[in-house]
């Protein structure tokens, strides 16, 4: 009785895993109808993301039909009685199938997506913006026409509508700089400069990430990218070049007295060598330590006095002698810098 | 003995056969005793240790993938410090490629080839002997680093300057250099070791169309080591320089470029993952005619596609790189490059379906492994399609994408065709068949535990999951996908233990019959009553499958009927063929059990442990050691005056036993071997060329510590080191005319001349007092001139070394087989030379 039950689970299980195929289409298919994630490939919301989306698709569709047609193909093969395959014509199935079938739908597919291969066109008013990849946080300057430089980190505020220009570099080691949304990654490599043309299409908060290894931190290496409408942005990165906030209050007192400064800049209350992030308007910012931490005063005091919790590897010394009550006053602080 | 030459011994009589077979017994007898039975270096006893030792690799790292998968089963996850994880999934990596797949193709070929060409061993039993140990001594060093937490943590590819810079990594990236560096080594001898297995071993009439595909796959796979592994080596030589020394070849501050490596690497690893998938397609050579019961369908097409893949795989290399900011023709270039090989794949898939199709197909175990690894291969061979396509691979490069592309090919083009491999051949070596009800379950388990580890992953990547993250956060909606992933990996874990514990219960199921799955090729010869002397005579062939083929080919070999039936000297001797066609050339004599290889293994390794740990005096004295040793194994163990000039070997046919040059396997090693130290070498000439297009001005503007060496210095080098070449092949030819005195004065005027040569090399950058450190620009320079001083150094030592032999009497003007390869070393050397002294003296000058 036992055994019968086996065989006939075996059995089924063997069906199920001929169905194997099917339940993939299933799920891709609902996948890249448009589901979820601010770091996906599948919610795209630049030009460059939405047409390999669409590669995408077209791919697996193809390739999950010819994964069944050569399941059903060895299924036929291993069952056919002898003989029924002479030699000629076995030669003729390797030829076709095996050399020119392939060699036509490669082609097919090559050329087609040649054309893909090119960057967007570029010209004087896209919008320029350099991204230096650091072990573990990202900074941002954008390049405005009259040489100004407006220097942010961890975060990228882009318009819709219009081309930018991304310009990265890195440092240190090799980073890659990812918005799977957006457009394809491209790496940062010490002593080279690399770009990157996008558009975006449509608005929104969505997130990008280190793609290439760069030590012990690489998994805590992610920014938030948002995508506004040009009149949003604009009055934005007129915000964004002011001083900070003048605040004045113990807080601002701390940081200097613990040595912040030396590090970080806050423009209009302190410049620094740019060594860490440049904190001029943290307060707005939509997260904390490079895409890893919520803003608040905990998540912030925590960081401030040991950072290594976080972002294992991180350059930012631990300061866990420091009063939680100063940390929090710090904290306070940051927030404030809107 | 002469009297007899032409007469054959009467194989009717049973007692002649008899006593035959015990002076083979005698020869071939393995050493006993607790130490000494590990000097052996047959390769059924060192073929089966390194199976044994490269599938404890696999074991190994596969742990160290279940600890990644538990750590990544819930988001923010902390089972293992980041640290830890990137220790884990580097040395994950790198276990696999360098000590398991590599490895356990070249140890599965150690094992089987000398069967499948009816041959009793390998051309250099010693050398796989010494392959074997390093092996294993590198192995352990590298593997057991996990235990001090000192594993390498870069990465598999170790990309620079995260694994340069000294206060971003340890010594774990030493050990990864120097460790694999010393595995490469051997990985070099065993295909040097195969190729010449392929090319000189096979039984008479065996033509090169006659081979069974097994052994065209490892000509290939071989090959390929050959060319593509020596980048790799010039790149760890470079890569060490700029640890120890701190050379600044990949630090962009100094002139250096951190893309170098990336482009030796690759140039390594993508010809790498077709080493490890051609062999297992080999396996799948073998098996799938004989369940289908019929000849392969398209031989021809089958080698042409191997050997076609092989060219292919290395003009793929920039397709791991497309991210790094290429020009639009690379990449166009690159992506179409990427797709044609996925023809050739096609046409073996195809050929072995077609086979099926047109055979009468006999369901077993071995081919349930077949087609479930097919099923699995095709999935990664389509997304290998996808992400040749450049802007797909934008978005899938250093994803989750690719970690599931990249298992879909290797296991299903390497791991699954293994156990099937291992349940075809298990009863080859133990006369009893796996159990096919255990082997099912292990299949099934290890097949659906597979996709639904790996399946999902596709999609966790597309979904914006980088590779080689610790841990990942809550919010963007990976975390059932890993759950699903962690367990299928366990499930995937659970199969394999099945297989285990099937391998286990083994002694205890009964013997099996001879050839039991009724194949067709000589592998088969085999017979329950275990000889130690491989195959009883060495057949004449004359079809691809002759025991199908051939009535009675069987019993014919049994009773001794073909060739070397006997072991009148009590030697261990092999047929040497010629190469197209196998026509008998020689019998040659190999060496039994000694404990040099494994002494010259010890030595050898232990120079690239103590570099590791900075002790360079204690390295320099055990490299010495290992000079020492190697020079003992060859002065006893190689080029032996045999004590007659001839004899038979059955069929009327009587044989040399000594020959020198093209005709013997000595002078092909040292050939093959050449190819690949020279492919090295070009590599950093690859490098100093790559270093003149990044930059607008190479070499740099004159500036003290960066003014080149001028010409004097590498032409007075090129002078002396042609001279002694020159003086090398002066020797070869009086020797050969009976000139001895001349000879041997012709050899010490050589050496000389190499010896003076190689000092000028090195007084050119000396004199010029180029400082390294500064600039890569005389970092290159340097690496050149050491490269060419160290080679012509070892050229001094051979033109000394036959000098000593002809002065012992060991090299005669007919036994000239030591002056015939040393010309062959000193060939290459007169070419590195001329290169390096264009490149360093005179190529600053045309530009």
């Amino acid at each position: 009785m036992q055994s019968h039950l086996i065989k006939f689970l075996v059995k089924r299980a063997v069906r199920d895993a001929a169905l194997l195929p099917l339940t993939i289409v299933a799920i891709t298919v609902s996948l890249l109808g448009g589901c979820a994630g601010v770091q996906s490939t599948f919610s795209t919301f630049g030009v460059e993301a939405e047409a390999t989306r669409k590669l995408t698709l077209v791919m697996v569709v193809a390739g999950v039909l010819i994964t069944i047609g050569m399941g059903w193909f060895v299924v036929h093969a291993v069952r056919a009685p002898p003989g029924r395959l002479n030699h000629t014509s076995g030669m003729r199935v390797i030829l076709w199938l095996g050399a020119i079938g392939p060699a036509v739908l490669l082609t097919v597919l090559l050329v087609s997506t040649l054309p893909m291969m090119k960057t967007l066109p570029v010209n004087d008013d896209d919008l320029e913006i350099a991204v230096d990849g650091k072990q573990f946080w990202w900074g941002v300057r954008y390049l405005l026409p009259d040489k100004q430089v407006v220097e942010t980190a961890n975060e990228i505020r882009i318009p819709i509508g219009r081309t930018v220009n991304f310009t990265l570099t890195s440092p240190d080691v090799i980073h890659s700089f990812w918005i799977p949304g957006l457009a394809g990654k491209v790496d940062m490599i010490p002593g080279r400069s690399n770009n990157l043309v996008v558009r975006a299409t449509k608005a929104g908060t969505y997130r990008g990430v280190c793609a290439e290894f760069c030590g012990l931190s690489h998994a805590r290496m992610a920014f938030d990218v948002i995508a506004m409408q040009p009149a949003a942005f604009d009055q934005w990165l007129i915000d964004a070049a002011e001083p900070a906030t003048a605040v004045d209050g113990p807080g601002r007192q701390l940081f200097e007295d613990y040595g912040c400064n030396g590090c970080h800049t806050v423009r209009g209350h302190f410049t620094a060598s740019p060594i860490g992030p440049d904190l001029t308007h943290f307060g707005s910012r939509l997260s904390l330590a490079a895409g890893t931490l919520p803003i608040s005063v905990a998540a912030i005091a925590n960081f401030i006095r040991n950072p290594a919790m976080a972002k294992p590897g991180a350059l930012m010394p631990a300061f866990e002698s420091m009063p939680a009550e100063d940390a929090d006053v710090i904290a306070a602080y940051l927030m404030e810098l809107k | 003995m002469s009297s007899t030459a032409t007469t054959n011994p009467d194989q009717d009589d049973p007692a002649v056969r008899a006593a035959q077979e015990e002076r083979l017994r005698a020869a071939w007898a393995p050493p006993r005793g607790f130490f000494f039975r590990w000097t052996d270096v047959n390769n059924s006893a060192v073929g089966v240790w390194y199976t044994l030792t490269a599938f404890g690799m696999m074991l190994f790292a596969g742990v160290l993938a279940l600890i990644i998968r538990a750590q990544l089963v819930i988001p923010n996850n902390d089972l293992v410090s980041a640290s830890t994880f990137n220790q884990l999934f580097t040395l994950h990596g790198s276990m696999m490629m360098f000590l398991f797949a590599v490895p356990m193709f070249e140890a599965v070929s150690i094992l089987i080839l000398p069967q499948l060409l009816g041959t009793r061993d390998m051309p250099f039993p010693r050398l796989s002997a010494f392959g074997y140990w390093s092996f294993l001594i590198g192995g352990v060093f590298v593997a057991g680093s996990i235990f001090f937490n000192a594993a390498p943590d870069g990465g598999w590819f170790m990309y620079p300057p995260l694994t340069t810079d000294p206060s971003l990594s340890g010594i774990g990236a030493d050990i990864w250099m120097l460790g694999l560096s010393f595995i490469e080594v051997a990985a070099i001898a065993a295909a040097i070791e195969l190729i010449v297995g392929v090319l000189k071993c096979r039984p008479p009439g065996m033509r090169l169309n006659l081979m069974p595909l097994y052994a065209w796959y490892i000509l290939v796979v071989a090959v390929m080591i050959l060319f593509a592994f020596p980048p790799l080596i010039a790149g760890d030589i470079l890569f060490e320089l700029e640890r120890l020394l701190d050379w600044p070849f990949f630090d962009a501050a100094r002139g250096g470029d951190p893309l170098l490596w990336q482009h030796l690497f690759w140039i390594f690893g993508h010809p790498e993952v077709y080493i490890i998938f051609l062999p297992s397609i080999a396996l799948f050579a073998m098996i799938v005619p004989t369940f289908a019961r019929r000849h392969l369908l398209g031989y021809p097409w089958i080698v042409l596609a191997a050997v076609g893949t092989g060219f292919l795989s290395f003009g793929l290399w920039v397709h791991h790189m497309f991210t790094t900011g290429l020009p639009n023709i690379s990449l166009g270039f690159f992506s179409a490059a990427s797709e044609v090989v996925a023809i050739p794949t096609a046409v073996q898939i195809f050929a072995f379906i077609a086979t099926l199709w047109a055979g009468r197909v006999v369901w077993s175990t071995p081919l349930l492994y077949g087609a479930g690894a097919l099923a699995i291969f095709v999935i990664g061979g389509l997304t290998g399609v996808m992400v040749a396509i450049a802007p797909f691979d934008w978005q899938a490069h250093d994803t989750y994408f690719i970690v599931a592309h990249l298992h879909y090919v290797l296991i299903g083009g390497s791991v699954m065709p293994l156990f099937g491999g291992l349940y075809y051949y298990w009863p080859l070596y133990t006369d009893k068949k796996l159990s096919d009800r255990l082997g099912r379950i292990a299949f099934w388990l290890m097949f659906v535990g597979f996709n639904v580890g790996f399946f999902p992953m596709h999609i966790s990547g597309l979904m914006g999951m980088p590779r080689r993250v610790y841990t990942y956060s809550d919010e963007i909606g990976l975390n059932t996908l890993n759950l699903l992933s962690t367990v299928g990996a366990y499930l995937f874990a659970l199969g394999v233990a099945v297989v285990i514990l099937d391998l286990c219960l083994s002694p205890r199921r009964k013997l099996a019959e001879r050839n039991p799955w009724k194949a067709g090729t000589l592998e088969w010869l085999s017979s329950p009553k275990k000889e130690n002397w491989g195959v009883r005579c060495v057949p004449l062939v004359e079809s691809r499958y002759p025991i199908w083929d051939e009535p009675g080919f069987v019993q014919n070999v049994d009773e001794g009927r073909h060739f070397l039936p006997d072991a009148e000297e009590n030697q261990r001797e092999l047929m040497i063929t010629t190469v197209l066609d196998a026509e008998p050339l020689q019998v040659a004599r190999v060496g039994g059990p000694s404990i040099k290889p494994m002494l010259a293994a010890a030595t050898l390794g232990s120079v690239f442990i103590l570099i590791t740990f900075h002790l360079y005096a204690a390295a320099l004295a055990s490299g010495l050691a290992a000079l020492v040793v190697i020079l003992w194994w060859l002065w006893t163990g190689t080029g032996i005056i045999p004590e007659k000039a001839e004899k038979p070997v059955g069929r009327s046919i009587v044989l040399p036993l000594y020959s020198s040059g093209p005709a013997s396997s000595g002078w092909w090693a040292m050939f093959i071997t050449m190819t690949a130290d020279a492919t090295a070498f070009l590599s950093l000439i690859f490098g100093y060329f790559f270093y003149w297009t990044v930059h607008a001005e190479f070499p740099p503007a004159a500036q003290p510590g960066l003014v080149g060496p001028g010409t004097y210095w590498p032409t007075l080098a090129l002078v002396l080191i042609a001279a002694g070449w020159a003086a090398t092949i002066a020797a070869r030819e009086t020797n050969a005319r009976g000139r001895i005195r001349l000879a041997r004065i012709a050899l010490s005027v050589a050496a000389i001349a190499t010896g003076a040569g190689a000092l000028a090399v090195l007084a050119g950058p000396w004199l010029a007092e180029l400082d390294p450190t500064l600039h890569v620009y005389p970092a290159i320079v340097w690496v050149l001139a050491i490269w060419v001083a160290v080679h012509a150094a070892l050229g001094v030592i051979m033109q000394l070394y036959t000098l000593a032999r002809s002065l012992a009497g060991r090299m005669t003007r007919v036994y000239d087989g030591d002056v015939r390869n040393i010309v062959v070393y000193h060939h290459f050397l007169a070419l590195s030379a001329l290169i390096t002294c264009i490149v360093i003296g005179y190529f600053p000058r045309l530009v």
